[in-house]
């Protein structure tokens, strides 16, 4: 353990192409680009799914093929089929790319869909009746509500894009997983576990920024923090609970 | 196709390994998160620290978790042993937010009615909260245990017997036959868990079946 | 009545994982089988890492051992020496295939020790000396897979490549691609440096003369890459080896590499006949079977024993 905060206090470990801020600019630049990737085509999919409630059984389906398809397997399939037709880095890169968003869509997906699925139909209904045509329901409404299921579904997917690109390493992307593989080849279990630590880090970073994002973005309204409905019907049955004297 | 058609029995050698890999810490797994996820749901402060807790288990890359996990158990280097446990760690990682969730979902009133009708807090949790938490908690282990399946296979890196091991084959001699032996393999065990655990879960929630809503 | 569906899917939760069992048994059974296989047993188990040649010849001393009436069974595939080595000195194995020149330095690594000789015999010395009390080696075979500095014929034609030291004037424009060790090692880039005056521009880390660095050679992301010599691309694609006149890479003979309670008059017969019938030559076509051709390091393997009446 002491060797472990012996490497990640080393400050040659901090310099250099090498070192951990490019490995870490490096890895956190293949997850945003994924997820990022990801969400550009999982979330229109997704809320068209949730609004018209067309292709849902494909939908639910698909995600769940494509969660079971193993990422190393995918990441040599990709690397060896692709390889031959990409020079230099790029042949590593897109592979790698390609892997983790077909890792990131399904997490996204279902948020995209199940968000709006739940969206109550009450305030559907109230837009509806409001005037609005169904395009303003989707914007207005359906994708507002939908934000929290939606972006549940982004911080799971970042997670596990975090967690996976790790792997890359293997067929020789660069990112964080290169010190759990050359810490591998040379023995040196101080620089596998300080990788390993400084991928946890990271995952947490991101999912804490992405966590005070969803405060900011999602309204308070739905997060039932202001004194709502459901908090007058929580204090009552307290209220009487503690009446029958139980 | 012929290779895979000419190496049946090895791929169904390395399936019943892949098998035995992923679904035992997909059980265990799930019997731990229920004592945890019901710790955090239970207690409200607990809630944030034990699922985020458990959740940061998930971050720790497998491969480095595979390797070190000897020095944390004692075993060998090449035990089985040390993939079931990181295995069973990851499927902690992601039921306990699933199991406090699950119960969460269990409405206030039924709760309310079965400690009226005298029920102490572990009946209740295993007759009542439990069988109403499955549908969520169903869902959530569905999603483990595919996860762990695909998880499995990065042990073969490690040279852990498993479908991975196609993977590996396949790479290091340019072959793309194993590889795709092996992803087909992977997906049909997936499905085959997804499967069993849909069942299981509609076997537990004969009211579901009836049509009748809580 | 609430009990019954919550017993039935238990049961059938059971029933999976007993099915199971069948398989799990064997993933725990040859662990369990290797704590007694310090000399009480006769199984052995034979390990080899995670590439073709060293697969093919795990499968050849497998079927070596079994034809003494030993029996071993083969645990492929190990990806690393950091997996494998700890597993041979646990008792999770036997019996691997090694290379001298690597094992020594892996070993002379922990020591400290300064290693000197570089051709077959003077190496195979220092490992004897190197090894922990629970390895031994066997007599080492005449075959032998060495470290090479390969480029494409290319390359080779462009700046006129004979040998390393011929890298000195261009170096500094090219790229070099090889494993995470060869930063460090003296057998990497100090190496070059020392011997040869050769200071690449750039290098890249790729694997251990593998697929990885095979292809940044051919889609030319490296110039120059690390590849061992019986590797059937070289070959294939039409690749130059250059030469090593001053010896910095040092003699890599295969060799068995075995735990000293394992041994026996029979398992050291077994292994020795092997050594004595391998050469680069036969090494090396065996190896391009397998990689180029496909076939199964198992039938590779029972050809070569057949052949020279080892099974």
């Amino acid at each position: 353990m002491n060797e472990v905060l012996a490497w990640l206090t080393d400050p040659a470990n901090w310099q250099g192409p090498d070192g951990i801020p490019v490995r870490t600019w490096q890895h956190l630049m293949y997850s945003l680009v994924s997820v990022g990737i990801a969400a550009a085509i999982a979330i229109p999919v997704g809320l068209w799914i949730g609004h018209t409630g067309h292709g849902r059984f494909l939908a639910v389906n698909l995600a769940g093929a494509l969660r079971a398809v193993p990422s190393l397997g995918l990441l040599f399939t990709a690397f060896m089929v692709l390889g031959p037709y990409l020079n230099g880095e790029v042949s590593v890169f897109v592979p790698t790319i390609i892997v983790l968003v077909v890792l990131a869509v399904p997490p996204v997906l279902a948020g995209a869909y199940a968000g709006v699925e739940q969206v109550e139909t009450a305030a559907r209904d109230a837009a509806r009746g409001m005037g609005m045509r169904a395009t303003e329901v989707l914007w207005r409404v359906e994708v507002p509500c939908a934000l929290p299921l939606i972006f549940s579904g982004i911080r799971s997917a970042a997670l596990q894009v975090i967690a996976t690109a790790t792997l890359a390493a293997t067929v020789g992307l660069g990112g964080l997983g290169r010190y759990l593989v050359d810490g591998l080849a040379v023995r040196d279990y101080a620089q596998m576990a300080g990788g390993a630590i400084l991928v946890a880090l990271l995952a947490l970073i991101v999912d804490f920024v992405a966590a005070t994002l969803q405060r900011v973005v999602v309204s308070p309204g739905l997060t039932g923090k202001t004194a709502g409905r459901k908090n007058a019907l929580r204090r009552i049955q307290r209220t009487t609970l503690r009446a029958s004297g139980s | 196709m012929d290779w895979i058609l000419d190496h049946l029995d090895d791929i169904e050698y390395l399936t019943r390994q892949h098998a035995w890999l992923s679904a035992v810490p997909t059980v265990l797994g799930l019997l731990l998160a229920i004592p945890l996820g019901w710790v955090a749901r239970r207690y409200r402060f607990l809630y944030a620290p034990v699922v985020v807790g458990t959740g940061l288990l998930y971050t720790i890359p497998s491969l480095a978790l595979f390797i070190l996990m000897p020095l944390f158990l004692g075993t060998r280097i090449l035990d089985a042993t040390n993939v079931v446990v990181a295995m069973t760690i990851y499927t902690v990682a992601l039921m306990t937010r699933t199991v406090a969730d699950g119960l969460g979902s269990v409405p206030d009133s039924v709760t309310a009615s079965a400690t009226a009708m005298g029920f102490g807090p572990l009946r209740r949790l295993f007759t009542v909260e439990l069988p109403l938490a499955v549908p969520v908690i169903a869902a959530g282990l569905r999603v483990a245990a595919v996860s762990n399946v695909s998880i499995v296979s990065v042990a073969a890196l490690i040279g852990v017997p498993q479908l991975g091991s196609l993977f590996t084959d396949g790479f290091v001699r340019d072959f793309l036959d194993p590889i795709v032996a092996g992803l087909i393999a992977c997906v049909l065990l997936a499905l085959v868990f997804d499967l069993v655990i849909v069942l299981v879960a509609r076997l537990l929630t004969p009211w579901q079946r009836a049509g009748a809503s809580v | 009545m609430k009990r019954t569906p919550l017993l039935a899917s238990l049961a059938v939760v059971a029933v999976m994982a007993l099915a199971g069992c069948g398989g799990g048994d064997e993933a725990l059974d040859t662990d369990n089988d290797s704590d007694s296989g310090s000399g009480d047993s006769q199984e052995i188990v034979v390990g080899s890492a995670n590439f073709p040649e060293n697969i093919l010849l795990g499968e050849i001393y497998t079927g070596a051992l079994d034809g003494a009436g030993l029996e071993a069974t083969h645990r492929a595939n190990i990806g690393s020496r950091e997996a494998y080595l700890p597993g041979m000195l646990d008792g999770s194995l036997q019996v691997f295939p090694e290379y001298t020149g690597v094992l020594r330095d892996y070993f002379a690594l922990e020591s400290g020790d300064k290693m000197t000789a570089s051709d077959s015999e003077g190496v195979y010395a220092e490992l004897q000396e190197q090894l922990p009390p629970e390895l031994e080696v066997l007599p080492f075979s005449e075959a032998e897979d060495k470290d090479a500095v390969v480029v494409t014929s290319e390359t080779a034609e462009e700046y006129d490549l004979q040998s390393i030291g011929d890298l000195a004037p261009v170096a500094g424009d090219l790229t070099l691609g090889g494993p995470p060790e060869w930063k460090e090692r003296q057998t990497g880039l100090p190496g070059l440096e020392d011997v040869y005056g050769v200071v690449f521009g750039k290098y890249v880390v790729k694997d251990a003369g593998g697929p990885l660095t095979l292809d940044a050679l051919l889609n030319d992301e490296i110039q120059a890459g690390n590849l061992f010599s019986t590797n059937p691309s070289i070959a294939a694609e039409d690749l130059v080896v250059l030469d090593d006149p001053d010896s910095l890479f040092a003699a890599q003979n295969v060799v068995p590499l075995v735990a000293a309670d394992s041994m026996s008059p029979e398992l050291e017969d077994a292994l020795n006949g092997v050594s004595e019938a391998l050469n680069t030559d036969n090494l090396s076509d065996m190896v391009t079977r397998v990689v180029i051709d496909k076939e199964d390091p198992e039938d590779v393997a029972e050809d070569f024993l057949t052949e020279n009446n080892l099974n």
